[in-house]
């Protein structure tokens, strides 16, 4: 089955070479981007069972003698990233597909989009099946190059914004990455994973901890994991609702799966447990308080998105079988439902007109089937019984008791508020967004654009060190003119729901493509809840994979033992 | 191993002059840095490679006398790369340029928040409840408007 290995990867880029051939022809184009990634899908499914039935798969390309060209290795925890990823990629595909037919053309010029995301498509399956050092960076360099082009589509002022700074900071990490990749380099002669796990432990300790270190700090800015995690929330939210999406889904989880197999295969005598376990820690509790605090659901949910990451670090940090297991269903659980989130955005965004808290009101009413397709990923991420999102949790939080330290206990009462936190703040989003009237956003917009006296319906608003309270709610001053924004606009680009659809100036449909794909990936998330134990039983067997490096090692390197 | 100190050396200086240009507000000073950080990380690359030898072609010459040719292969693969980054980072300066007359890297929204939280805390320190006339002074500089 060795010769499926390297088809994720080839399928995109020769997919991608014709779209950009095809450009002027669109429907060719999304014909053929489709059956790719569809094709990807399937293969994706057929390398989880070969990796199961069989063992890891390998693929030295060029048939180079063993140690001396490229290898693409797949095993359970490969096939599995590569099954998740390329569901979610399809779902994203036919998700934009629906919406270029019925407009933005200007936002999401239909001529690069298809290449560019196969591009993107071709890389992270490549980061996952990637058997040595350099082919990741350079699987890197794919996705983030076709991240760039897809953050910045149109080159609008706020897109450009953003797009820089997330550009800057992933240029930097990329010469991170080339520095330690010199570095190993010149410690092993190898950067081949499977030779470099045999040689990492000849060296003294203090060099291999300035490897470990290096390539932590790398992959810790492509996952956003705490300190290094700022970039994301600022940059994700402006991309358009797919793009978002595929971001969201796919990106950091490239970082995550990197940390967890480099932590496992060329370090697995160091963990570094109470380094990863108190980032983990921060990133989670840092994360949620900065979800908490904000009044626009993307840019919610991107904090939300930091925050979760520090779920799959804490798997890996305890370096545990039970750990491992953990962080990956948490992982296959994220990704479906970060991706979904998304997409909902974007279809809020188009029914709703934006996906500011201050401008949304009644979208359950206006749109019941958007309040379902919302209503169920959010509960699924903040953990609610028996949805997937808890399952991963209880994973994860069985993990931390079984290694039973404080640090390890600190975290689970970390990851209970977190998940807590995570409950509030979808809750907000669906309280403001879906359950209040749209007068009733509109009487609030009117009372916080004013100064003090009586809100809606004899509420009190008082303004007080930088914070509006209107009754028992407090929103930013900053909000504030938004509202105002939002009264005194007469064009149309700053108004609320109430006045948008008061004007009649909204679709009243939402385009059956995007609905169907959305909901797709919905079924999916709750499909996960069900094969849940399966799920757990796979992962379980993958993390088994990973401690076990020997079986790695000679299935890459016949003859040799680490 | 035995390394080149002069390369070393090189190399640090090109990273750290490189380093301080990251920190630069000008998106173009940026692109300076980030452009001399990757040549010397290239450097780097040398380095690893250990000690120079002959060109690493087959039949010409002895295999014992050769320089490691993967690093090379290496460098190249990141000239390459580093070369479609400049150009991107370009692109986007002259589109930055285009749409707001500089190329400064801008605030991300959360740290004109907090400025804007500190700017407040020196214009009134009493706890004032009875009006936001304090706050009324100063807007926030628009740099939205994507839509529309």
């Amino acid at each position: 089955m060795s010769w499926l290995v390297p088809l994720p990867v080839l399928l995109p880029l020769a997919g991608a070479g014709l779209t950009l051939v095809l450009s002027r022809r669109p429907g060719l184009q999304r014909a053929v981007s489709t059956s790719v990634l569809t094709a990807v899908v399937v293969i994706a499914a057929t390398l989880v069972y070969a990796t199961d039935r069989d063992g890891p798969q390998v693929l030295w390309i060029g048939a180079w003698k063993v140690p001396l060209g490229i290898s693409l290795v797949a095993d359970r925890l490969s096939a599995l990233m590569l099954l998740v990823s390329a569901v979610v990629t399809l779902a994203v595909l036919l998700y934009s597909v629906g919406q270029g037919m019925t407009g933005d053309e200007s936002e999401t010029p239909l001529t690069i989009y298809h290449p560019t995301f196969l591009v993107l498509a071709a890389g992270v399956s490549n980061a996952f099946l990637a058997g040595d050092l350099f082919n990741l960076f350079v699987s890197f360099e794919m996705l983030l190059f076709a991240s760039y082009v897809l953050l910045t589509l149109g080159g609008t002022s706020a897109r450009i914004r953003a797009g820089t700074i997330y550009v800057i900071v992933n240029l930097l990490s990329s010469s991170l990455f080339l520095i330690s990749l010199a570095a190993v380099y010149a410690a092993t002669g190898s950067l081949n994973l499977a030779q470099l796990a045999g040689r990492l432990d000849d060296l003294p300790p203090s060099v291999s901890l300035v490897l470990q270190l290096l390539l932590l700090t790398t992959f810790a800015i492509k996952a956003a994991v705490f300190p290094l995690s700022f970039w994301l929330p600022d940059s994700y939210p402006t991309a358009p609702a797919p793009v978002t999406a595929v971001f969201a889904g796919l990106l950091t989880k490239v970082g995550v799966y990197a940390i967890m197999r480099t932590q496992t295969l060329l370090f697995p005598d160091r963990p570094l447990t109470d380094l990863l376990l108190a980032a983990a820690l921060l990133t989670m509790l840092v994360g949620i308080l900065g979800a908490v605090a904000q009044t626009d659901i993307k840019r919610m949910l991107s904090f939300t998105l930091v925050s979760h990451i520090g779920y799959m670090v804490l798997g890996i940090g305890l370096a545990t079988v039970a750990g491992f297991t953990g962080a990956i269903f948490y992982v296959v659980h994220h990704i479906t439902i970060q991706s979904t989130l998304f997409l909902v955005l974007g279809l809020v965004e188009r029914r709703g007109g934006s996906t500011s808290l201050l401008k949304l009101g009644g979208l359950a009413r206006l749109a019941p089937v958007l309040g379902v397709l919302y209503f169920v990923p959010a509960m699924n991420l903040a953990g609610i019984p028996p949805m997937s999102g808890f399952l991963g949790k209880v994973a994860l939080t069985d993990g931390a008791i079984r290694v039973g330290t404080p640090l390890a206990y600190a975290l689970v009462a970390a990851g209970m508020l977190t998940s807590l936190l995570t409950l509030y703040a979808v809750a907000k989003s669906w309280n403001l967004a879906f359950w209040r009237t749209p007068e009733q956003a509109h009487e609030m917009a009117r009372a916080l654009s004013g100064l003090d006296g009586d809100g809606p319906a004899g509420t009190e608003v008082v303004v007080h060190r930088d914070h509006v309270h209107v009754g028992t709610s407090s929103v930013g001053i900053g909000e504030r003119d938004e509202a105002r924004r939002i009264l005194d606009d007469d064009e149309g680009t700053d108004q609320d729901l109430h006045q948008l659809t008061s004007q009649g100036l909204l679709p009243n449909r939402l385009p059956r493509t995007m609905v169907g794909a959305t909901s797709g990936l919905v079924l999916c998330s709750l499909a996960l809840t069900v094969v849940a134990g399966p799920v757990l039983g796979y992962a379980d067997r993958a993390a088994r994979d990973l401690t076990d490096r020997e079986t790695y090692v000679s299935v890459v390197l016949p003859g040799e033992t680490p | 191993m035995s390394a080149n100190v002069a390369l070393i050396l090189a190399a640090s200086a090109m990273i750290g002059c490189g380093i301080y240009l990251l920190l630069e507000r000008s998106l173009t000073r940026v692109l300076v840095g980030l452009v001399m950080m990757s040549n010397g990380v290239n450097v780097l690359f040398l380095v690893a490679s250990g000690p120079a030898g002959r060109a690493p072609i087959v039949g010409r010459n002895d295999p014992s006398e050769m320089s490691d040719p993967l690093p090379q292969a290496l460098v190249l693969t990141a000239i390459v790369i580093s070369l479609a980054t400049s150009a991107f980072v370009l692109a986007m300066a002259y589109r930055s340029w285009q749409l707001t007359g500089h190329d400064d890297v801008q605030d991300d929204v959360e740290d004109r928040t907090i400025r804007r939280l500190a700017e407040t805390d020196q214009a009134s320190d009493s706890f004032d409840l009875s009006s936001g006339a304090a706050e009324e002074d100063f807007e926030l500089p628009e740099e939205e408007g994507s839509r529309g």
